[in-house]
């Protein structure tokens, strides 16, 4: 693997996206935020696979967190009846809270894991909670080679 | 040679970025000189959007706007009216629980009201590619004009099979428990149904909001009613009945819940000549709503029918009518709700009988927690999610929106400001190249996407592929600069593939080729394999062609 990207910006600045693969939603247990850790086959040569595993799951970790029903959510409930709900113009929500820990922890997969390796997440409360967007980036190095020899065999096919 | 070759062609391809601005577009590039617009301006829903984009509401409110002036005004006449007289004969209390029940009622309209019901984003353009290259893989490719029959997807949930259907108009698999308002025109998680009287769907992010706001409104119309007949009991206790209704005005127009009260007074009138006075102050009293009714009447042409029958018994009758109506409909509907929250039920679930036991034996709801308390306090008491739909975002000027689908936007690449086409520009392109490839030229679509464009490291395919068209839109594909420059013979064809990559990274970076696009990849493969002889033989032309259509369906297909 290239390791020609040493930061996020020096990855958008200068690769191509060649596709972007979508993590789906995983409905199996009833409507609560949780991603497929199902490994998808056009990452199988760009990253390990239990590291993609792992960020995945704690992912959905995060977001099991952010929709526990237990009692803080319970007290955050009842103090927002109580006071018509005005109190969320000066606290955020517990759910917020978290959504802010997991953009935090994307960014930092992004840029220990993933930028090395040609590939950036994105956060999937830009996609409505639906996908995990993983863009995938034909970095210089391998693509460079491959044009290369097809640039030589087409320049011999012309002469 | 090769050096030679590709200075006239690098050199075309940063004209191609300069001519963008003489073209015929620039009109609108000029848009990008306004002031940055926020996603709720294109939102691709029917809804309305207040303050900047902080509340939002559907299309038609005139109900809301109705519903509102009853409360108020019934409110208003309870306060000027009966509050001097009960605050001052037994407690204060009485207005200072009313007010707050009142504020209650209206801050829970208001949130139902305003308030995103949990609107799922449409789909962005490469997301829906994927779906559909997905549908395509598992059903097998059909034509471009036919439309494929619903998709489905089974899941399992809680070992409970459940269908997710496709939704054609958000080109996603709507979740479970989602449904297309087709009032609003979206998809809304957790969908119960359409209110009109709170000018909103209710949904996932304000059923809570829904439900204590009919809940409240059934304890402050008890509570308005009842202490309108204690004021008036009261009154008639002192003064004599009579003088209690000259002194207080029987000018009160009910609302549809204070009406409901009457239904509970009206049997106790038979019980003794003690509650005689009851009725009668309870007909005086609703003598507003009945001259409603008048003015309606009249103006249907009915008034001597009417008239005649309100004379008789027809009062006491409208009275019963008018208050089972509305016993009915706001004690009524918040039991209803009470027993869907106890269930975990949607309006839209009870409705279709989806987890009824009719439907089959072993049909149970997969999503009920278990008991009525869990259920009740997970609705109500639960997380609160936030809004999946950006209202307030700028968009970014560099991110491809085709104005139908989703308003979404390439989050990591929000913070890159390069030259990116517009949505206008990304369509016009696009139909342009179409034009271009139907037509036989030796030079065939895919090149012409090949053509180098300003930096647009990080960009979607299809916003890549868009800005590299543009220029080429004012000027026909013959004479279209890129593919003279790209020269007559296929020599080029490679070191302009080279420059096209470089032209991915910066002008001012020395040619190095990254990756070529997926479009171009079956053209740049074919490339390789052509020399100037095959050029001109029609066969290779055709397949040329047909590379190039394929591309190019893609493209618009995305």
């Amino acid at each position: 693997m290239a390791t020609e990207f040493h930061n996020l910006q020096e990855l958008r600045h200068t690769a191509s996206l060649a596709t972007k693969v979508f993590i789906q939603r995983d409905y199996s247990q009833g409507t609560i935020c949780r991603f497929q850790t199902k490994f998808p086959s056009e990452l199988d040569s760009r990253i390990e696979r239990n590291l993609f595993e792992d960020t995945i799951k704690t992912l959905n970790t995060y977001y099991v967190e952010a929709e526990k029903i237990g009692g803080q959510s319970y007290m955050e409930g009842c103090l927002a009846c109580a006071t018509a709900y005005t109190i969320f113009l000066c606290m955020e929500t517990r759910y917020e809270k978290v959504l802010k820990k997991i953009s935090a922890y994307i960014q930092e997969q992004n840029e220990k894991v993933y930028a090395p390796r040609g590939l950036l997440l994105t956060d999937p409360i830009e996609r409505g909670m639906r996908v995990i967007e993983v863009s995938v980036f034909e970095d210089r190095g391998s693509s460079g080679s491959s044009l290369s020899s097809s640039g030589s065999s087409g320049g011999s096919a012309q002469r | 040679m090769h050096l030679g070759l590709t200075e006239p062609v690098r050199e075309c391809q940063y004209n191609q970025i300069c001519t963008r601005n003489s073209s015929p577009m620039e009109n609108v590039g000029h848009t990008k000189k306004r002031s940055p617009q926020r996603k709720w301006q294109i939102f691709p829903g029917r809804n309305r959007f207040y303050c900047n984009g902080r509340l939002m509401m559907a299309r038609q409110t005139g109900v809301f706007y109705l519903t509102l002036v009853l409360i108020i005004v019934t409110s208003g006449l309870f306060f000027t009216f009966d509050c001097p007289f009960l605050a001052s004969n037994l407690t204060p209390a009485i207005p200072v629980v009313g007010g707050m029940l009142l504020i209650f009622v209206l801050g829970m309209l208001f949130r139902a009201g305003f308030t995103d019901p949990g609107v799922l984003p449409r789909a962005t353009p490469d997301e829906a590619a994927f779906l559909e290259r997905q549908m395509d893989a598992t059903n097998g490719s059909s034509g471009p004009g036919y439309r494929p029959p619903p998709r489905i997807k089974e899941v399992v949930i809680n070992g409970q099979t459940v269908k997710l259907k496709y939704c054609f108009t958000c080109k996603i698999f709507r979740p479970p428990r989602t449904s297309h308002c087709s009032l609003c025109d979206n998809c809304v998680e957790r969908f119960d149904h359409h209110c009109p009287w709170v000018g909103n769907c209710v949904g996932k992010r304000n059923y809570r909001f829904f439900y204590l706001f009919i809940l409240s409104l059934s304890f402050l119309t008890v509570f308005i009613f009842a202490f309108v007949i204690t004021h008036v009991i009261l009154r008639s206790n002192r003064t004599g009945f009579l003088s209690a209704l000259k002194d207080s005005p029987a000018r009160y127009p009910f609302t549809k819940g204070n009406c409901q009260m009457l239904s509970h007074i009206t049997p106790r009138s038979q019980a003794g000549s003690k509650h005689s006075e009851v009725p009668i102050s309870v007909d005086a009293c609703v003598c507003a709503l009945v001259s409603v009714w008048f003015v309606a009447m009249r103006a249907c042409g009915f008034y001597r029918r009417w008239s005649a029958f309100l004379d008789g018994v027809g009062l006491t009758v409208l009275e019963v009518v008018v208050c089972f109506f509305s016993v009915w409909s706001i004690v009524g509907l918040s039991g209803f709700h009470t027993y869907l929250i106890s269930s975990n039920q949607t309006t839209n679930e009870d409705i279709k009988g989806s987890w009824s036991t009719k439907r089959a034996k072993d049909n149970y709801n997969p999503y009920s927690h278990g008991n009525v308390l869990t259920n009740c306090c997970a609705a109500l008491c639960g997380p609160l999610p936030p809004s999946l739909i950006d209202r307030r975002g700028l968009i970014q000027p560099d991110t491809p929106q085709p104005a139908p689908l989703s308003n979404g936007s390439s989050g990591y690449t929000t913070q890159l400001h390069t030259h990116m086409c517009d949505q206008e520009q990304c369509i016009q392109s696009t139909k342009f190249v179409l034009q271009a490839a139907t037509t036989p030229l030796l030079h065939s679509g895919p090149v012409v996407i090949g053509r180098g464009g300003p930096p647009l490291s990080g960009k979607s395919s299809l916003g890549v592929t868009c800005s590299s068209l543009a220029p080429n839109q004012p000027s026909l594909p013959s004479s279209m600069p890129g593919l003279s420059c790209a020269g007559d013979m296929l020599a080029l064809r490679d070191p302009e593939t080279h420059c096209h990559h470089h032209h991915f990274v910066s002008p001012e970076e020395t040619p190095s080729p990254p990756g070529p696009m997926p479009l171009t990849l079956p053209c740049t493969a074919h490339a390789g394999h052509l020399n100037p002889a095959q050029l001109y033989d029609p066969a290779s032309q055709d397949s040329l062609h047909e590379d190039s259509v394929r591309g190019l369906v893609k493209l618009s297909s995305v």
